[in-house]
């Protein structure tokens, strides 16, 4: 009994990680197509990357999308922090539920919605639509990723250090700087990582928010797939997916690095003690 | 007295600046936004030709501009069969595909949760990992595979299921959309179905097993319920969105498959017609409202 089991588990493995890797693996290789033809193979060539570096078009773009990402990252990171702290200390204060549910509501919301009402938001304040509009847009989509991230780290937290430094009197502001932040660090870490990809990967919200002169990477990629299938377009995405995947897996590694020390730390001290 | 005064008041300000600018960021660009989506939808298209849109001035201003209210968007809804039918077809597009999901997500998190335990957090970041990796490109990649004379075709001919002549018709039809999303969305069911397994008590199993149940009972009077908070969370993390996904069947789906993301986008930027396409967005929310409360308070739960 307990073989068939194991054995109905491996297959469910291996066809569920074929079907979730074998689409992205014909796209990488497919970039490499000497043909113009993406389904016929007409030899090895690397002539689609390089016919990239001449494209200003997607240059630009790869650029405005690096920018939108780093900066909306980074002010989703500290807004998400903030908010997964808010979330995680204060059980009680006015509008607590209300800031819950502003905080759950984007992870699910259709971003057609989403999208479309900051366009609205903007036009009626009278915000000129272009970088900065993406910016705000991306940030306030991805604050909420980088939140749950947090709070489910803030949870596993050891309070306890925490409260000695603040009852041997050290202000709070510099107790979560000097204790709280370095310890929740990897969340943090992941929670500007996971923000910095969906701003990457966003296409619709960054369709309805930008203006002239801030075209995305994702906004130029559906226009060239809208015209047809071309490797050109596997080969932006081989490096996109080479990008992100090579930053995931430094970032798991480095986490799961922290995670082995502070351990190790801590077996020592069990030991001492 | 007075140094112990001025010591409670900054973490009184710290905690204040805390509180308030995540709260004023999601109240100016979460919620303000919505009530501007609602204001549209109530207003006149012929005087909404983008992006000139009647702003709110002064408050007397707000209230002539009431009277200029008009449900008439709303009506114009219910008056174009095209739109119920993309709502109706959006939910039973996502409601299979959850299924879908379920069938498909359940074996991978169960194999998971049963793996030996240095291979789970591998196996956990191999789920996550394509996650990662850009939707719009995932999605691309599918087109490669089954247009008339893509990947399926080529290996069905190779293999002579199929003659020389012939081809897959699968490309721009409802099967793509729903292998698309069953494909994009599957880490979103597989992620918190494995979180719920990955708890379950392996006692329980040995005791009903050495009882003399067996297993495929064992499964579904202990295993099954007690993932069922995984499956519900699972279950709304793919529904919600997928009503409103947009990708998906405009890039699979072709001119066939009618979703609601579609019709939004279409009458936003094809038609430039923002107020319809605000109440589109209205009429969808309020659709979702039901699923997505019922999903907070199971994460309020969690």
């Amino acid at each position: 009994m307990n073989k068939t089991t194991s054995w109905f588990n491996v297959t469910s493995l291996v066809f569920g990680f074929a079907f979730l890797y074998v689409p992205i693996l014909i796209l990488v290789v497919y970039s490499f197509n000497a043909s113009k033809l993406v389904t016929v193979w007409g030899g090895f060539s690397t002539r689609w990357y390089a016919e990239l570096l001449h494209d200003q078009a997607i240059i630009d773009a790869a650029w405005v999308t690096m920018g939108v990402g780093i900066l909306s990252a980074s002010f989703a990171t500290v807004l998400g922090t903030m908010a997964a702290l808010v979330l995680d200390r204060y059980s009680k204060f006015h509008g607590r539920a209300l800031f819950s549910g502003m905080v759950y509501a984007p992870l699910v919301m259709p971003e057609v919605i989403t999208g479309l009402s900051l366009l609205l938001l903007f036009v009626a304040v009278g915000f000129d639509r272009g970088f900065w509009s993406v910016v705000i847009a991306h940030t306030t989509l991805t604050m909420c990723f980088v939140a749950v991230v947090v709070q489910s780290r803030l949870v596993t937290l050891d309070r306890s250090l925490e409260e000695a430094a603040l009852d041997l009197g050290c202000p709070p502001v510099k107790t979560f700087f000097l204790i709280t932040l370095p310890l929740i660090l990897p969340g943090v870490v992941a929670g500007w990582m996971l923000a910095f990809t969906l701003s990457l990967d966003d296409l619709v919200i960054a369709s309805f928010t930008t203006g002239p002169g801030a075209t995305t990477l994702p906004i130029k990629i559906y226009s060239m797939v809208r015209l047809g299938v071309t490797p050109e377009i596997n080969a932006i995405s081989t490096i996109l997916i080479s990008v992100i995947a090579v930053g995931v897996i430094v970032a798991s590694v480095l986490s799961h690095r922290s995670q082995v020390e502070k351990e190790k730390a801590e077996r020592a001290v069990f030991l001492a003690g | 007295m007075a140094e112990r005064g001025t010591q409670e008041v900054r973490p009184f300000l710290a905690k204040w600046a805390l509180v308030a600018v995540p709260y004023l960021w999601s109240l100016l660009f979460f919620l303000a936004p919505f009530l501007i989506i609602f204001k549209i939808s109530l207003s006149q298209t012929a005087i909404a030709m983008p992006p000139y849109l009647p702003v709110i001035g002064s408050l007397g201003d707000l209230w002539t501009k009431l009277s200029d209210f008009t449900f008439d968007n709303y009506i114009f809804l219910t008056e174009d069969p095209l739109y119920y039918s993309a709502y109706l077809s959006s939910l039973r597009i996502a409601f299979v595909s959850t299924v879908l999901l379920l069938i498909v997500g359940y074996p991978i998190a169960y194999g998971m949760a049963r793996a030996p335990k240095s291979l789970r957090n591998a196996l956990v970041m191999a789920v996550i990992l394509p996650f990662w990796t850009s939707f719009l490109i995932r999605v691309y990649a599918w087109i490669g595979i089954l247009k008339p004379e893509g990947l399926i075709t080529i290996a069905l001919q190779a293999l002579g299921i199929l003659g020389p002549g012939e081809q897959i018709h699968v490309y721009n039809t409802e099967t793509a959309v729903f292998i698309g999303i069953v494909y994009s969305y599957l880490p979103f069911m597989v992620l918190p179905l494995y979180a719920a397994l990955e708890k379950l008590d392996a006692t329980l199993l040995e005791a009903a097993a050495d009882l003399g149940c067996p297993p495929t009972k064992s499964f579904w009077v202990i295993t099954f319920p007690l993932s069922l908070p995984g499956v519900v969370a699972g279950c709304f993390l793919c529904f919600i969105p997928i009503v409103g996904e947009f990708v998906i069947p405009d890039l699979l789906g072709g001119s066939e498959t009618l979703m609601i993301g579609k019709t939004l986008w279409a009458e936003f930027f094809n038609n430039r017609d923002w107020p319809v396409s605000s109440a589109v967005a209205v009429v969808l929310l309020i659709i979702l409202v039901v699923p997505i409360v019922i999903f907070q308070n199971q994460q309020k739960k969690a």
